[in-house]
């Protein structure tokens, strides 16, 4: 016979003995556990929480981009189109042209070769986007007894350099004339209307809204045409340019410096603000937009760090539980045992006696005791394990992955045979050493 | 000379002061001997046997069990002298209560680690008529059926002595006879006995009657 025969028997026979140090021990590895458990289960639930969070947001900063885009977009459209009807905003004048007259009059009165636009059309300049040449006289409307400004254009010019845009101002074609409002209204002029001015007879196409500006009486007719009514044939009175790419404060220095370089001896004119509040409002609306953006990103990182923070303070309430409770459940377990291991000792003082007088050694009887604290240990361990596992992920609610850990498991199928033994240690060396004479003499 | 114990004194200290329970006592048994040592209740007698067993060490006097000196050994080496040596049989039979028939036989071999224990055992336990008892607890044993057990016990390891100290106490006619003449005949084998009684039917089996006395011997007749 083997001495673990001796302790399966006597485990078998003190069966109430066991199964309460057995639920001692599965008590303190089920809290030990439980709490692992949880902890593990919120770092997970944290981590899938924050995942989420992160999809969110970029989705969401994703769509706002987007949203800023197409708004952008747009803007920049409509923009585009309002320039029509802003006017130019830099003018070109010829070197000798009075500026102040030119103020006083709102026409230049001054030349300056047609080639000059063509010369600018074909320089690499790029500040400016947009040349329209123009010849404009103020005149009397010989037919109709009224002060006019004759305007001839001849639409856009191409610059050489660039992709063709499209025409900001439409060509008027020859024999054509397109009027101001307070020239076709009181007459009831229409496209198609025929009208004579200064002898040359025209068509009308199209007929411009009041716009509360010289332009309501001005008649704008083919350049060469214009050119040829006024006598100024292969001249021009200006450059009309809208400055497009230079939003800089001292944007009219930039411009000047750029057309210096190609056209020496010509003055540069800003005509009203109206395009650079255009570019300050793209500017804005950018910016905006930027700010808008920012707001989604910042929102969404605030949103991150607020699902990180609550897991955080989720996963540290959880440990500080565990840091009370362990102890407490691994203390009262190894107590519970001791006062199992006393009284099991006592009890079995004659059958250890008789041991001991028949040859058993002391090394033997410690043997016999901490072999059973080993199998309660072990028992303890596994079912602790188990149910500590359950509790932990019932209460953790349900997760995708495994919380099972093979570490954990061996962890406390060492640690509760550990904890087992050493809580037997003591009534077991006690037992191991009562003088067996005394026991039998009691007895 | 298989016991001999020599000028043996034996004191207990107690609330009231010091207790003489065996006070220069020398006694020896030969191979093929049994003895009995008898005398009233406190005078010494299983003190003198606890002696002998290597179990209660001496103040004074000299033990030899088939000359060994069991208290010149260490704790581990005398346990396991007394395993092979020695067999005990107790009034109160001390089995351990979890364990059957067989196993409480064998329970010496749990020192000794014998193969050949087993063998014995069912030699033993066929001898003294519990060949069908083999699986039960001492629990569902009648008195005699223990006493019985615990003599196949002492006698597992084939020691050279047997020390029985009152194995007759809690036993009718019968048994106590079979219990005493299997005692006798381990003595006709040539082993010694040291019986510690009351009974005077058991002294009419010892070859040879110790008296003790107030912890002294007082005559030794046979």
């Amino acid at each position: 016979m083997k001495i673990s025969r001796l302790v399966v028997q006597e485990i078998a026979h003190r069966f109430v003995n066991f199964v309460l140090a057995v639920i001692g021990v599965s008590i303190a590895v089920a809290c030990l556990v439980a709490s692992v458990t949880m902890i593990d289960a919120g770092e997970i639930q944290s981590q899938k929480l924050v995942a989420e969070g992160k999809t969110e947001s970029e989705r969401l900063v994703a769509k706002r981009e987007k949203e800023v885009k197409d708004a952008g977009k747009q803007l920049n459209d409509e923009m585009r189109k309002i320039t029509k009807g802003l006017g130019f905003n830099i003018v070109v004048l010829a070197e000798d042209e009075d500026i102040a007259a030119f103020h006083a009059e709102g026409t230049p009165t001054r030349t300056m070769p047609q080639e000059y636009v063509d010369r600018l059309a074909k320089s690499p300049i790029v500040v400016i986007n947009h040349l329209l040449p123009i010849v404009t006289k103020k005149v009397e409307w010989a037919e109709e007894k009224q002060t006019i400004v004759l305007t001839g254009t001849r639409g856009e010019v191409p610059q050489a350099h660039r992709d063709p845009k499209k025409p900001l101002l439409d060509l008027v074609p020859k024999g054509k004339v397109v009027l101001g409002y307070r020239l076709h209204h009181p007459r009831k002029l229409k496209p198609g209307s025929k009208l004579t001015i200064n002898g040359r007879e025209l068509e009308v196409v199209k007929c411009h809204p009041e716009r509360g500006s010289v332009d309501d009486v001005t008649a704008w007719v083919n350049l060469e045409e214009a050119q040829e009514m006024l006598d100024m044939e292969n001249l021009v009175n200006a450059i009309l340019a809208l400055e497009c790419n230079c939003a800089t404060v001292d944007r009219i220095a930039e411009i000047r410096g750029e057309i210096a370089k190609v056209l020496p001896g010509t003055q540069i004119l800003e005509r009203g603000r109206k395009a650079l509040a255009r570019a300050e409002a793209r500017n804005k609306a950018k910016k905006t937009a930027e700010a808008s953006l920012k707001a989604a990103r910042t929102s969404g990182e605030q949103m991150i760090a607020s699902r990180q923070a609550n897991a955080d303070q989720m996963i540290a309430s959880r440990k500080a539980q565990a840091n009370v409770l362990v102890p407490l459940a691994v203390v009262g377990s190894f107590a519970w045992i001791v006062l199992l291991a006393v009284g099991n000792a006592r009890q079995r003082r004659g059958e250890i006696g008789i041991l001991r007088a028949i040859g058993m050694g002391s090394r033997d009887v410690l043997v016999l005791f901490l072999g059973k604290a080993l199998l309660v240990g072990l028992a303890g361990g596994a079912i602790g394990y188990i149910v500590g596992y359950l509790v932990g992920t019932g209460y953790s609610g349900p997760i995708d992955q495994s919380l099972f850990d093979l570490n954990w498991l061996l962890t406390a199928l060492l640690m509760a045979p550990a904890l087992s033994a050493a809580a037997t240690w003591l009534p077991a060396l006690v037992a191991a050493g009562q003088d067996p004479a005394v026991v039998l003499q009691e007895q | 000379m298989l016991i001999s114990l020599d000028h043996i004194t034996k004191t207990y200290t107690g609330d009231a002061g010091p207790i003489v329970a065996v006070d220069d006592v020398s006694v020896s048994v030969e191979a093929g001997e049994f003895v009995a040592v008898v005398g009233p209740s406190g005078c010494g007698k299983t003190t003198l046997l606890l002696v002998a067993g290597g179990l209660l060490r001496p103040e004074n006097g000299e033990v030899s069990i088939d000359g060994t000196d069991p208290y010149s050994l260490s704790g581990e080496q005398r346990a396991r002298f007394r395993a092979e040596q020695i067999g005990f049989v107790f009034q109160q039979f001390h089995l351990v209560p979890y364990l059957n028939v067989l196993d409480n036989v064998m329970a010496p071999a749990l020192v000794t680690g014998e193969t050949s224990a087993r063998e014995r055992a069912g030699i033993l336990v066929e001898r003294f008529g519990l060949a069908d008892r083999l699986g039960h607890r001492p629990g569902q044993l009648s008195t005699g059926e223990r006493q019985r057990v615990a003599l196949a016990r002492a006698l597992l390891n084939e020691p050279r002595v047997i020390l029985a100290d009152e194995p007759t106490g809690n036993l009718d006619g019968d048994n106590s006879e079979q219990v005493l003449q299997a005692l006798k005949t381990f003595a006709d084998e040539g082993g010694a006995v040291l019986l510690v009684t009351h009974d005077p039917d058991a002294v009419a089996f010892a070859g040879r009657q110790v008296v003790l006395q107030g912890g002294q011997l007082a005559s030794s007749e046979s």
